[in-house]
């Protein structure tokens, strides 16, 4: 009777033992097991996950830019602020950091803990150096009268920008808060995730400010 | 009527002062009698739900046992308080719409004016979507689904219980936006240039936009949440088509979740800049484009319905297998059509604005698209009607919900394919007619499913079944109620009234108006018989009529039937192996017997205190940043980020049960079924 129940099912069929051979409805657990089955796939994972939400916010930034990007309102255009050399700096000092990252996640692999310090160190170093530049080139236009609030353009332009900042300055808090764990406990389990999760969110940040620098400012002065 | 100030919402002082920022005592509703009756009665009530707490020292057991727990189940029914908390004040708010239109339309000049008004129906959209119908599904998403899967918790516990403060954050902020200062006027989805900084200059918009950035929060985090923990933590044996329909619905709810809150997150916080900094996005001037306001906030404004109405069906497929004591029909095309809802909600959004302008084609496609989710919806209506032919159907009152469900949601869902024909939408855009539609879809489909799944889940949490007399009294008054309300609307929407208007001319329309605000009289009685089942059942708990010791009282068919009521705090005291869709179902065919010994350690997340404190200092800076009080606000925003950081420091973080706890716990629970038979 039972089999033939299940067999209407369609999907239970293969779960199906023979007749003499009773289901175990239970796993038997040990300890060992608990340990192997740890949420850290499901860190990682929950992770990626949030940061496809915040590429969408990233996603829906650069829509709006797609949209407001030429409504100067008779105000300056991109051709008249952006100074391109000094950009190509920052975004050098950005794509720098994110190879120095790596070299700390491999440090990190091979449990060389002062390397991978001394690695995330210049890391940080990088990304204050683009923050910095960033800030140089916001009170720089600031000074010249291109605010947020004079046109549609600068304002999608500063929120854009300054959003993408925002993060690289949770990024380096976050990294001095991680360096301070590490140097308390070690490359311990969780410290490792954390060192990983940061690093997506790192190479993360490097891939939007490819967006930013091609779509912003390279065809905001070609075109 | 109203006096030139109140029109014109200046509520609190346009001078910033360094301290109190617009804050003054004028902003306290002395000068409104219905906000300060509302504002007595409501610090009456609250000071007696306060002053009872303490004198039977009750603080610190919800603190210790509730507001600091990261069990999954207690968020999910903090999560049910919280939504019921704030759809009765919803509820107050439609049922003064309905006395100001039924007085207006007989002649009166009614008792709430536009200011007021205008207020009213703002707060009653924002209240009934964000903080009634969200923390009901995300309370049964919470509760559920890690029993159905077989997990002992959601993936990030923490950041669970984090979720939950951060919604209850924002709810608090509308409330006090009730009492402090005004609420918006809006519309409850706030179209610029009407919100900006121009138009709307009190706090109403400020409210509005903090509370709902905080709340949207929230909500992203759950859903990060609840995805993994579905991916992730699934009972072995459990593929994903032997997941209970409920967890399929909930998979796509999340997954809508985390792809369209973040873009509410994005626009709101462009119109925070509009307002706060000055920017140009959605202004009319510089360059501003308030058209994209309106695409961006409905391109997460139409994934959101189905976030609200997806779980909603996995209530009703649950219920309606139980209750016909047969499984699903359809299993396979039932989570296909879920799926297909989840794609097509995303391309349907522009026909929330047809008659704004973007041409006959682009009208056209999204016209079609619109019409084409009603294939899957309707598909699902046959799967359960199949599912009850030749059942043997017991109509407890979950099952009458889901009867009278199919019934209205289908007359809803007509009215939706009819408004998706853009010529018919020219007509009938921004009418009452629209207003009865997606009341008919959310009352008929959200908030019946929501009572089918209080009444199905209750015994699961709580040990004891709701009284049946009551929920029948409950579900006749509500069906009666509804159709009372919300018929006479859709023939006003035909004659052509609008919506949101305060008064009227003509007073023809008296007694479609009288008949809709009699219907809401129905639905108050309703949901007063709703809240006496539960003081009954809670009375009569004890009785054998509605004590459950079985943890089975439906004879079910998933794994959450499998464990005591309330299931202990492990969930599971063995990880279920799952062989089959009905696992439970299965477990019972084939002769399961529950193990008494054996038991091991289990691995559990600590409770802490992180996540209520981070949310209270986001609150105060939510309420600093409405008022201008911008030292409160760095003060707020860096405890809470201090705070956060501070909690990465606690690497204690679980413990594991001793398995003689488990043992011991598994007895008691031995003890009782052998009492009970």
């Amino acid at each position: 009777m039972s089999s033939i129940a299940q067999k209407t099912g369609g999907m239970a069929k293969e779960a199906e033992p023979g007749d003499d051979k009773p289901f175990q409805f239970h796993v038997f657990e040990t300890e060992h097991d608990e340990e192997e089955h740890g949420h850290d796939t499901g860190t990682m994972l929950g992770f990626w996950i949030y940061l496809m939400s915040d590429c969408l916010i990233f996603g829906i930034l650069f829509a709006v830019h797609a949209v407001l990007g030429q409504n100067y309102a008779a105000g300056p255009s991109p051709a008249d602020l952006f100074e391109i050399e000094m950009i190509l700096v920052s975004t050098f000092m950005l794509l720098f950091s994110s190879i120095t990252y790596g070299f700390a996640v491999l440090a990190m692999q091979k449990d060389d803990r002062k390397g991978l310090v001394r690695w995330l160190i210049v890391t940080g170093i990088f990304g204050l150096a683009f923050l910095g530049l960033e800030i140089y080139e916001f009170s720089h236009l600031w000074h010249l009268g291109a605010t947020p609030m004079a046109s549609a353009f600068l304002s999608s332009f500063y929120f854009l920008v300054g959003t993408h900042g925002l993060h690289v300055t949770a990024g380096c808090i976050w990294l001095v808060v991680l360096l301070t764990q590490v140097g308390m406990h070690g490359l311990t389990h969780e410290n490792r995730r954390r060192i990983m999760c940061l690093s997506l969110f790192w190479h993360f940040l490097d891939l939007i400010w490819i967006g930013v620098f091609s779509f912003v400012y390279l065809t905001g002065v070609l075109l | 009527m109203a006096t030139a100030d109140t029109v014109h919402g200046t509520a609190g002082a346009l001078v910033t002062d360094p301290i109190f920022g617009r804050l003054t005592w004028d902003v306290l509703p002395f000068h409104e009698p219905v906000i300060l009756a509302a504002f007595v009665g409501t610090v009456l009530l609250g000071g007696a739900v306060v002053g009872a707490l303490t004198y039977f020292r009750l603080w610190g057991y919800l603190w210790s046992n509730w507001f600091i727990s990261i069990d999954h189940k207690k968020i999910g029914i903090m999560y049910m308080v919280l939504g019921l908390i704030m759809f009765v004040r919803g509820f107050a708010d439609a049922i003064m719409m309905r006395s100001q239109q039924a007085l207006a339309s007989m002649g009166y000049e009614g008792y709430l004016n536009a200011h007021h008004y205008d207020q009213v129906f703002t707060a009653h959209g924002v209240i009934m979507i964000f903080f009634a119908a969200m923390p009901f599904v995300t309370g049964f998403m919470n509760y559920v689904m890690p029993l159905q899967i077989g997990a002992r918790d959601v993936a990030f516990p923490f950041l669970n219980n984090f979720s939950f403060w951060l919604t209850a954050s924002g709810a608090v902020l509308i409330m006090v936006s009730l009492f402090v200062g005004e609420f918006a006027t809006t519309g409850w989805l706030a179209y610029p240039p009407l919100s900006g900084p121009e138009y709307s200059i009190g706090v109403g918009m400020d409210y509005y936009l903090w509370a709902l950035n905080i709340a949207g929060i929230g909500t992203t985090l759950s859903g990060i949440n609840l995805l993994v923990t579905l991916v992730k933590m699934r009972a072995p044996g459990m593929g994903w088509m032997k997941m209970p329909i409920f967890c399929w619905t909930t998979l796509c709810t999340n997954v809508l979740i985390v792809a369209s809150f973040p873009v509410l997150t994005a626009t709101l916080a462009l119109l925070t800049a509009d307002r706060y900094i000055g920017t140009n996005f959605f202004s009319n001037d510089l360059g501003g484009n308030p058209m994209m306001y309106v695409n961006l906030i409905w391109i997460w404004g139409h994934p959101e319905v189905y976030i609200l109405i997806l779980p909603i069906f996995g209530i009703f497929s649950e219920v309606v297998c139980t209750f016909s004591s047969k499984r699903l029909f359809g299993y396979t095309s039932m989570v296909y059509a879920t799926c297909v809802i989840m794609v097509l909600s995303y391309i349907v959004w522009l026909h929330h604005f047809f008659t704004m302008g973007a041409g006959s084609n682009v009208n056209a496609f999204f016209g079609t698209t619109t019409m084409i989710i009603s294939i899957p919806t309707g598909a699902k209506l046959f799967n359960w009607l199949f599912t009850m032919y030749k059942g043997r159907i017991r109509y407890e009152p979950p099952m009458l919900w889901t009867v009278g469900f199919m019934i209205t949601f289908v007359i809803g869902g007509m009215t939706g394919v009819l408004l998706a024909v853009p010529p018919a939408d020219y007509v009938l855009h921004n009418s009452l007619f629209l207003i009865a539609h997606f009341h008919n879809v959310i009352i008929g489909g959200v908030v019946f499913g929501v009572f089918a799944g209080i009444g199905y889940w209750f015994p699961k949490a709580f040990g004891f079944k709701l009284d049946p007399f009551w929920g029948k009294v409950s579900f006749w008054f509500w069906i009666v109620g509804f159709y009372l309300a919300f018929m006479p609307l859709y023939v006003l929407g035909l004659m052509g009234v609008t919506r949101r208007l305060s008064q009227f001319e003509d007073t023809a329309y008296a007694v479609y108006f009288v008949t809709a605000a009699i219907g809401a009289v129905c639905i108050a009685i309703g949901i007063a018989a709703f809240f006496m089942q539960l003081y009954v059942s809670i009375r009569d708990r004890n009785t054998p009529r509605l004590r459950d010791f079985s943890g089975d009282p439906w004879n079910g068919r998933t794994l959450e039937w499998s464990t005591s009521s309330p299931p202990p705090y492990y969930n599971f005291a063995f990880t279920p192996q799952v062989h089959d869709i009905d696992a439970y179902e299965h477990m019972k065919r084939n002769d399961y017997k529950r193990p008494l010994e054996g038991f091991v350690p289990i691995h559990m997340p600590r409770y802490t205190a992180s996540g209520i404190i981070i949310s209270g200092f986001m609150t105060v800076m939510g309420f600093a940043l409405v008022w201008h009080i911008w030292w409160l606000a760095a003060l707020g925003f860096l405890a809470s980020v201090g705070l956060g950081i501070a909690h990465t420091f606690n690497y204690d973080r679980d413990y594991y049960v001793p398995a003689d706890e488990v043992g011991e716990i598994e007895a008691a629970r031995t003890r009782q079924l052998v009492e009970q038979a």
